[in-house]
């Protein structure tokens, strides 16, 4: 049985457990049917549980330690990546990974967050909070990329950008500001994935692109609910109510037109089939890159503008537009 | 009526700026070095104290009314307002909160943007108001300052933008998270038409506001001792777990960081914008260049 399962997962932790004793025991035919029928339970408690999750619940699996992530991906989806570091200024962040790889036999640039499995690789990757040189990495990869022409693949899953004392003296705000505008302009393809949790400022720095697509468990928010529920409730514990007030799921974010699409997850999240969930990542990756790849770059680039200038327009009145006001 | 007043949040709404900023005490106690001023001195001037020269924070109307040619302007926009499009709710709904501060501080939301002149040189600014929810940044706000970045590479002007903000509004998710990206466009399209951008940092600015427009003026300028950075200063010690030295994420501290051009006294501000904006190729508004074609 994993270590890490959700409290929510229990149910499905406890067939597992069945499962796994009665494949323990000698076989027979009546056990083989027993364990059929406890498959075939599993299946549906599984599908059950995860048709109806909570956003405070999607935050979790967004969170989960065995979700594939970067590195997953890039074994699964891209062959012989090249991993390449630095930002050529200060030092190779650990948290942001850019590197070049075949997809489909094309070249193309993966640059994404990696938080690391293990305790150990938790640590090499600061638990997934880039620095500064992070951000400049990736902009030193994608001009490489803008400059023979190839896509850029994003994955992003990060917490938030580091926030410490190093991070504030080299600049962290301005490295993601940087990001922003000339992501904006960058004349390749470029194909956001919002895998894991999409932390903020941390998550937006390497995710201007074409296209926005998010897994169907990812998250993606403007404050981690714990920091929200601290802020206006005063009290980490209303985590739960701020996780559904911050509208951060993969549904919410389509309907305000801020992603393009959710790519599906196998039942019960990423975690319980990193190839699967690679497959499913797959078959919308190749439609959607084919789509944006087939645009000349002033259109691309004219509806990359157009799709982020219009973020919001659903929040706002337009009372009395454009007049000119007063003057004192 | 007390004879003393503690100036931790002073004055500021605009509109009714000239009443309101009579306040209840005669006498304030300056923040900076704590001694009392007649508050008749601290508002002409400018709010800062004359005698240790601390900066109080002011409102956007008396921004705009310090740096725009004879306190004149024509406000674009006036009437955006949020529709709270996540329905939220915390201790109390948003829209409640909104409403409120609407009442309060007499703007509709966090941020004024005009046009006008500066020593002559017609530019845009958009002014940001801390006391609307802590100066933060939603759509409004982004709506706003995108409209009026793209107002100047229309009218081939220079832009300013004074920062005060906390970051992206919380009550409007992520949609606030991304009028980060969607002021940064619109900035990298001022910047390939080659007009200026000066960023204006006062206090405080952190946040989203810090990771996006705040830094990327062709010119950073900030005033004294504001607080700049990403993330706030409680985030950072519960981080690192140690209290922060003396002076971190001060406009001091950034300069010396390499991150903001220079600091200016509030009362130079108008003066040092105008010669950035010579320098940068901002001359007198003259009458209008012959475009027209004859016939």
């Amino acid at each position: 049985m994993p270590l890490e399962t959700l409290e929510f997962e229990e149910p499905i932790a406890v067939l597992l457990k069945e499962i796994e004793a009665l494949t323990l025991l000698p076989r027979t035919d009546g056990r083989d049917r027993e364990i059929d029928a406890l498959g075939r339970r599993l299946e549906s408690v599984r599908a059950e549980i995860y048709r109806s999750l909570t956003p405070w619940q999607r935050v979790q699996v967004a969170r989960h330690p065995n979700r594939p992530g970067l590195e997953d991906f890039i074994a699964r989806l891209f062959t012989g990546f090249v991993e390449i570091h630095g930002d050529r200024r200060f030092a190779d962040d650990h948290t942001i990974m850019t590197g070049f790889a075949e997809y489909k036999g094309e070249p193309v640039l993966v640059v994404g967050h990696v938080k690391g499995k293990d305790t150990k690789e938790k640590i090499f990757r600061n638990f997934g909070y880039a620095r500064p040189e992070g951000y400049r990495k990736a902009l030193r990869a994608m001009r490489l990329a803008e400059k023979f022409h190839r896509p850029v693949i994003v994955f992003v899953d990060t917490p938030a950008a580091f926030p410490g004392i190093e991070s504030e003296e080299r600049g962290v705000a301005e490295a993601i500001a940087v990001n922003l505008r000339e992501m904006m302009l960058l004349d390749t393809s470029v194909i956001v994935i919002v895998s894991g949790e999409g932390g903020s400022g941390g998550a937006l720095g390497i995710a201007v692109g074409d296209r926005v697509l998010m897994q169907e468990f990812a998250i993606y928010s403007v404050i981690p609910p714990e920091g929200c529920a601290s802020i206006l409730w005063r009290d980490q514990a209303k985590k739960v109510e701020a996780a559904a007030a911050l509208k951060l799921t993969a549904p919410d974010l389509l309907k305000a037109a801020i992603i393009d699409e959710i790519i599906p997850e196998p039942i019960g999240g990423a975690h319980t089939d990193p190839a699967a969930a690679a497959r499913l990542v797959d078959d919308v990756l190749v439609r959607v890159l084919a789509e944006v790849s087939s645009l000349d770059s002033e259109t691309r680039l004219g509806r990359r503008y157009d799709m982020f200038r219009s973020m919001g327009r659903i929040g706002i009145d337009f009372v009395d537009e454009g007049s000119p006001g007063s003057s004192s | 009526m007390a004879w003393f007043k503690k100036a931790r949040t002073p004055i500021a709404p605009p509109a009714k700026a000239q009443a309101s900023r009579v306040p209840e005490g005669l006498w304030v106690k300056c923040p900076g070095c704590s001694q009392i001023i007649y508050n008749k001195d601290l508002a002409t001037n400018l709010n800062v104290c004359p005698k240790c020269a601390h900066h109080n924070r002011i409102g956007a109307a008396e921004r705009l009314r310090l740096l725009f040619d004879d306190g004149a302007w024509i406000e674009h926009d006036k009437d955006l307002v949020s529709t709270d499009p996540l329905q939220f709710v915390d201790t109390k709904p948003y829209k409640a909160r909104l409403r409120a501060t609407m009442e309060s501080t007499g703007v509709k939301d966090a941020v004024i943007t005009a046009s006008g002149t500066i020593d002559g040189i017609e530019t845009e600014i958009a002014a940001m108001e801390y006391s609307f929810i802590g100066g933060s940044m939603g759509v409004v706000v982004g709506e706003k300052i995108a409209r009026a970045i793209e107002r100047a590479i229309a009218k081939r002007s220079p832009v300013v933008i004074v920062c005060c903000s906390g970051g992206a509004r919380m009550m409007e998710g992520a949609l606030s998270l991304m009028q980060m990206a969607k002021v940064c466009g619109a900035l990298a399209r001022l910047d390939r038409e080659r007009l200026p951008y000066i960023s204006v940092l006062t206090d405080p600015t952190t946040g989203g506001v810090t990771a996006s427009f705040a830094m990327l003026g062709d010119l950073n300028i900030a005033e004294p001792k504001a607080l700049i950075g990403f993330a706030g200063p409680r985030v950072i010690e519960q981080t690192i777990r140690q209290t922060l030295p003396d002076g971190f994420q001060r406009s001091e501290f950034l300069l010396e960081k390499g991150m903001i051009d220079f600091i200016v006294d509030r009362r130079e501000m108008k003066a040092a914008i105008a010669n950035a904006l010579r320098f940068m190729g901002g001359s007198r508004a003259a009458p209008a260049p012959a475009a027209a074609p004859p016939t």
